[in-house]
C-alpha cells in the first residue's frame, strides 16, 4: 500500500496538463524563444502597479467582504453598463475572485450534482475539464474543427445534449485558437440554451481582445443575462496575471451560492489586488487600447509569417493566439513541439493539451515582442522546410 | 499614418514588407508614405539611443539656463539660430518661465563645456545670463529607460 493509493479517484485518474509536462522540458534549455506563453509580455502598466503600493501604504491590509470590496464590484457594474447595457446590482450579482480559475471552479461546484453533463467546446482552455471533473460533474467535449473557424454550432449541440446536460461551458475569443463567435450565432446557442434550460458559464477573459468588430458579451443576448454565469478578470486585458483577481457576475442566487463556497474556502481576494483592479478599472482603458493595438499588429505579422511557410493557419479575430495546422509535415502536435524546441530551440504548445481535437494543431502566442516573433518565424520557418 | 509613425518611432529597422502586413495595407503604399513623411521632414531622422556611459565612452552633458534680450522683429529666433548651429549644442528650446533658452550641451570633459558656455555661448550678442547645471545621471532619456532592470519573469510556457 503507497501513499499514491490513498489519493482520491478522481484526483488520480485526472491527467497532468500537457502544458506543464512542456514546461518542464522547455525549463532546461537556453536561448529558447518562447512562444508558449499564455500572458501578456507587457507588464502591469505602472500606474496600476503603484495604485497598489499606495494601498499598502494607507493600510490596506485586511479581509474584505467576501464578495470584495464594494468599490471594485461598482467600478465592474458600471463597466458592463456602460460597454454591453447590462445591470447588474454590484450587491447581490458580483463576485470577486482569485483570478477567473477560481471563478470557473466556484461556478462548477455551485451547480453541479454528480452525473450532470456540462457541454464544452474544445479545443479549450485546459482547466475547463478538470473542473467541471472535480465538480463531480461529467465533461461532454465538444469537437470544433478549422472548417468552421473553431466555431460551434446548434446542430453539434443537438447530437450531444442529453437530459442530464446542466450547462454550456464556453470561452471566446477563445485560447487556443482565438477564435471568436459573432453574434448572429451566439444568438442561436442562446435559443439553444433556453429550449434545454441549460446555464451558460462564459469565460470571456479574452473580450478585450478582440480584433475585427466588437465582442459580444453572452449575458448580453436577449434572456441571458439570469441563465449566464458571466466571468472575467483582470489578467490578460490589464496585463495583471500574477495579481491573480477576477471576478463572476450572474442572478442573485448563484452569487449567493458561489460565495458560499468562496466564504469557506477562500474568505476573500487578496485586498491589494482588489485596489488594483480598481486602479485599473478607473483609468486603465488608454493603456489597454494601446496593447491591443500592439497585438493586433503583431497578429498579422503571425499569419502572414506561418501562412508565408505553407501551414494551414486560421485567422484568429481575438485572444493573443494563433493556432497554425502543422498536418502537412507529418508529425504529431507533440513530435513538431519536441522537435522544434530541440531544432531551432523556438517553443509553442502542442495543441492535443488543449483538447483531442487539437491534434494536428500546435499554439503560438504572440505576446512576445516583434523582434521575437521575428526571429521566431524565422525559425519555425527553416524547420517546416526540411519536411517539404 | 499616425499607427505607422508610432511603429517607426518605436522601431525604425522595421521592413516595409512587415510593416505593410502588421498595419494591412498594400506595400507600394507603406513605401510611398514613408518616402512622403521624410520628404515632408515629418519624420525629420532616424536615430539610435546609445548608452554612452556603458560604452566606456565619456560625455559630459550640461542644461544651461540662458536669459537673453528678444530682437525687434525676429524675437529669440536670431540668437536661437546662433546657439543651435554650434554642434556642441545638442538640444535647444524656448522656454517659459524663469528663463528663455534651455540649452544642452555635451563635452568630452568639464572643462570643455565649460569653456564653450564662457567663451562661446555667454559672449553672444543678446545673452544676458548663464546658469550651467552637470547632468550626473540618465535614467530615461525620449521615452526609454536607460538602464531598465524590468525583465521576463514569466514562465517559458504556460497555460
Amino acid at each position: 500500500m503507497s501513499w499514491g493509493d490513498r489519493i482520491s479517484p478522481i484526483v488520480k485518474d485526472m491527467p497532468t496538463s500537457g502544458i506543464r509536462r512542456f514546461f518542464d522540458i522547455v525549463a532546461e534549455m537556453k536561448n529558447v524563444v518562447s512562444l508558449g506563453v499564455g500572458e501578456p509580455d507587457f507588464v502591469t502598466p505602472w500606474h496600476i502597479r503603484e495604485s497598489c503600493v499606495y494601498g499598502l501604504q494607507r493600510g490596506y491590509t485586511a479581509y474584505t467582504s467576501n464578495f470584495g470590496m464594494l468599490e471594485l464590484r461598482q467600478e465592474i457594474a458600471k463597466l458592463y453598463k456602460e460597454k454591453y447595457n447590462i445591470s447588474y446590482d454590484p450587491r447581490q450579482e458580483a463576485l470577486i475572485t482569485v483570478g477567473v480559475s477560481q471563478a470557473l471552479d466556484l461556478a462548477m461546484r455551485a451547480i453541479l450534482s454528480p452525473g450532470d453533463e456540462v457541454l464544452i467546446p474544445e479545443p479549450c482552455y485546459v482547466s475547463y475539464r478538470a473542473c467541471v471533473t472535480l465538480a463531480g460533474g461529467t465533461p461532454v467535449p465538444v469537437a470544433t474543427s478549422i472548417e468552421n473557424e473553431f466555431r460551434i454550432t446548434v446542430e453539434q449541440l443537438s447530437e450531444l445534449v442529453t437530459p442530464r446536460t446542466k450547462a454550456l461551458l464556453i470561452g471566446y475569443p477563445n485560447n487556443p485558437t482565438g477564435a471568436i463567435m459573432p453574434r448572429a450565432e451566439l444568438e442561436a446557442i442562446a435559443h439553444f440554451a433556453k429550449q434545454h434550460d441549460l446555464i451558460v458559464i462564459s469565460d470571456e477573459i479574452y473580450g478585450d481582445l478582440t480584433y475585427d468588430g466588437n465582442h459580444t458579451c453572452f449575458a448580453g443576448l436577449p434572456e441571458m443575462r439570469d441563465r449566464t454565469i458571466l466571468l472575467n478578470g483582470f489578467s490578460k486585458a490589464y496585463a495583471m496575471t500574477g495579481w491573480r483577481i477576477g471576478y463572476a457576475l450572474s442572478n442573485p442566487d448563484f452569487i449567493a451560492a458561489m460565495t458560499k463556497i468562496h466564504q469557506y474556502t477562500m474568505l476573500c481576494a487578496p485586498v491589494t489586488a482588489q485596489v488594483a483592479a480598481v486602479e485599473a478599472l478607473k483609468n486603465g482603458e488608454r493603456s489597454m487600447q494601446k496593447m491591443v493595438a500592439e497585438y493586433n499588429n503583431r497578429r498579422r505579422l503571425m499569419l502572414e509569417g506561418l501562412r508565408g511557410m505553407g501551414l494551414e493557419c486560421f485567422e484568429p479575430k481575438g485572444a493573443f493566439y494563433i493556432f497554425p495546422s502543422i498536418k502537412s509535415t507529418g508529425l504529431s502536435s507533440l513530435e513538431f513541439a519536441e522537435e522544434l524546441l530541440k531544432d531551432q530551440k523556438v517553443a509553442l504548445v502542442p495543441g492535443n493539451a488543449f483538447g483531442d481535437c487539437g491534434e494536428g494543431y500546435v499554439r503560438c502566442s504572440y505576446a512576445t515582442s516583434t523582434t521575437n516573433l521575428i526571429e521566431a518565424l524565422e525559425r519555425i520557418g527553416k524547420f517546416v522546410r526540411k519536411f517539404q | 499614418m499616425e499607427e505607422l509613425l508610432d511603429l517607426l518611432e518605436q522601431n525604425h529597422t522595421l521592413s516595409t514588407k512587415q510593416l505593410s502586413t502588421m498595419l494591412n495595407r498594400p506595400e507600394d503604399d507603406i513605401a510611398a508614405a514613408i518616402t512622403h513623411l521624410e520628404n515632408e521632414k515629418i519624420i525629420v531622422k532616424y536615430q539610435t539611443i546609445i548608452n554612452w556611459e556603458k560604452a566606456g565612452v565619456d560625455i559630459v552633458t550640461a542644461i544651461i539656463e540662458v536669459r537673453i534680450t528678444p530682437q525687434r522683429e525676429v524675437g529669440f529666433d536670431a540668437i536661437a539660430e546662433r546657439i543651435y548651429r554650434f554642434p556642441e549644442v545638442r538640444s535647444l528650446y524656448l522656454m517659459s518661465g524663469a528663463y528663455d533658452l534651455q540649452v544642452i550641451v555635451e563635452g568630452k570633459t568639464l572643462k570643455e563645456v565649460a569653456q564653450f558656455v564662457s567663451t562661446k555661448l555667454a559672449t553672444i550678442d543678446g545673452v544676458v545670463s548663464t546658469t550651467s547645471h552637470f547632468m550626473l545621471k540618465k535614467y530615461k532619456e525620449d521615452g526609454v529607460i536607460i538602464e531598465d532592470k524590468e525583465e521576463d519573469r514569466r514562465l517559458a510556457v504556460s497555460p
